[in-house]
């Protein structure tokens, strides 16, 4: 294990991918994510690896996917508006079934929107973004460890399951310090193989990557077994963290910058003798529909907090047992609750628990 | 052990290094085996308009890294004082660099410590340094990391083409220390 270090959530999140053999980064700058590029165009170089400042965020995407066909761990990051100017290339890269890491430091939309950290593209980053029926793989980290082991994991994932992961952390995460403790790099001639991958075809038959298949029945097959791939991916890659969940009878549900300002208000709260608990999910995609299913019928009462109008509440809803009433806090356009706002909303739920 | 949590706004012009007094601060707590976060406003102020960072040191865990209601606020200028002073918790702690403050603090629930940090800075040689006056000057009288803990972690927190500057930011700190005064029943 390695040494503590003070790093923002961008660098950390940088360091992680290089140490999960990630040898070439694509991007254009925009705030809040320009540290992590700045990071990768000093680094990069020390491992031989190739940063490219891109002309735009689609060339970027798309040096993503010649990357990944040629078998390499690869890596984007942009912000907000930018990952709009991407999805033609993630819809491609999911139809091609290449692996690939694209971080979303999230600022205020919608459009140019401005730079405050916000949680407004929940649903661009877990409904698909681009056209097609696929799906990332999107994980939400909540802190700066989490910045980088969540960037180590999603290189694994994205090879296990030949798909674009993304991280979706916002300009909190991205601009804040934390201690650290960084994985260990692995050794680039023990990454998994890749006999798919376009190598130069010597003493092998030929791979092909097609965009698209040749003939309507190969399409439709083609979207059978993304399908299939997504049912996995449903059963098996769920994550989420239950904080103070034993007794709880109301729970509160928040990702990322949410749930940490959230944890602050049910800490108050429970100093209270308010039984209140929290689930975060961190895969955002597949959500952890695990985690709430099967709950104890005394927890009726939920409370999605999130910085946006209301997305991640749609996947609450459609997890949570029959009867259970789920109330939202939340607002878009780089809006931040407090905690003060978040307790309060707890007690007024607390007080009328028994009515509702 | 008794638990603790304090949280400080660092406040001045861009330009102040605000965000390195905040990370030397961060990484001393870190050093001295705390739990830190460390919060930059990252706007267009940090070319010249006011510039904050938020730095919370604890013996426990730290829930939210955004800090609404600060338990002491260091003021490197007269707007951030403006800025901060109505935010700060009721019992907290105003630090204010006198130099660059003309006006006395208007809460009466609060402690108040100044340092001439403008001052002291140049008289040792760089306005620059007035950083660390007023972060010596801090510890001095909110004692939550040692002095030599944010003298040994100078050398991890200053890019490396400051490296010469290394000596000065030590003497700025220690003078800081010395230095801190608080002020009471001071009236505007």
């Amino acid at each position: 294990m390695g040494e503590k270090l003070l790093m923002t959530g961008n660098e950390a999140c940088g360091e992680a991918a290089i140490r999960a053999g990630c040898r070439f980064f694509f991007a254009y700058p925009i705030t809040p994510q320009n540290e992590l590029l700045e990071y990768m165009a000093r680094r990069l170089p020390e491992v031989n690896g190739v940063f490219l400042q891109s002309e735009s965020e689609l060339a970027a995407i798309s040096m993503v996917y010649g990357a990944s066909a040629a078998g390499k761990r690869v890596m984007t990051a942009s912000s907000a508006c930018g990952i709009a100017l991407m999805q033609e290339g993630i819809s491609y890269l999911a139809a091609s079934q290449l692996p690939c890491v694209i971080v979303d430091v999230t600022r205020a939309g919608p459009g140019l929107g401005r730079i405050a950290p916000s949680q407004s593209d929940y649903r661009q980053a877990t409904r698909g973004g681009g056209d097609g029926d696929y799906n990332v793989i999107v994980l939400g980290p909540a802190s700066v460890q989490e910045m980088a082991d969540l960037t180590f994991l999603a290189f694994d994932l994205a090879d296990k399951y030949r798909n674009p992961v993304m991280i979706l952390a916002d300009g909190m995460l991205g601009q804040m310090m934390e201690p650290v403790i960084l994985p260990d790099p692995l050794n680039l001639d023990k990454l998994p193989m890749k006999p798919w991958a376009l190598t130069g075809a010597k003493n092998r038959r030929r791979n092909l990557i097609l965009a698209a298949p040749y003939t309507d029945e190969e399409l439709i097959a083609l979207n059978e077994e993304l399908n299939r791939k997504y049912r996995a991916i449903k059963a098996r890659e769920q994550l989420w963290e239950n904080i103070y969940m034993e007794d709880a009878e109301i729970v509160v549900v928040a990702f990322g910058t949410s749930s940490r300002i959230a944890t602050e208000a049910v800490e108050n709260a429970r100093r209270e003798g308010i039984k209140v608990g929290m689930i975060r999910p961190v895969s955002l995609w597949p959500f952890p529909e695990k985690a709430f299913k099967g709950m104890d019928t005394s927890v009726k009462v939920y409370l999605v907090v999130e910085m946006n109008n209301g997305q991640m509440i749609e996947d609450v809803l459609l997890s949570v047992p029959d009867k259970s009433i789920v109330y939202h806090v939340g607002k878009g356009g780089g809006w931040r609750p407090t905690p003060r706002l978040i307790y309060e909303e707890i007690i007024k739920l607390w007080r009328r628990r028994l009515t509702i | 052990m008794r638990e603790w949590k304090e949280k400080i706004v660092m406040a001045g012009f861009g330009g102040q290094g605000i965000m390195l007094m905040g990370k030397l601060l961060a990484y001393a707590g870190m050093f001295e085996g705390r739990n830190v976060t460390w919060l930059p406003s990252y706007g267009p102020e940090m070319r010249g308009g006011t510039a904050n960072c938020m730095v919370i040191i604890s013996t426990g865990r730290i829930a939210s890294p955004y800090i609404v209601e600060p338990s002491s606020i260091i003021v490197m200028n007269q707007p951030s004082l403006d800025k901060f002073e109505k935010a700060v918790k009721s019992n907290g702690l105003i630090l204010v660099n006198s130099s660059m403050v003309n006006r006395a603090v208007e809460r009466r629930d609060l402690k108040v410590f100044k340092v001439a940090a403008s001052e002291l800075a140049e008289d040792l040689g760089s306005v620059h340094v007035a950083n660390m006056v007023a972060l010596g000057a801090y510890v001095k009288v909110k004692p939550i990391v040692k002095i030599e803990s944010l003298e040994k972690s100078l050398s991890s927190v200053l890019p490396v083409y400051r490296r010469d500057m290394l000596k000065l930011n030590r003497r700025a700190l220690k003078l800081g220390f010395r230095e801190a005064l608080e002020v009471e029943g001071e009236t505007s």
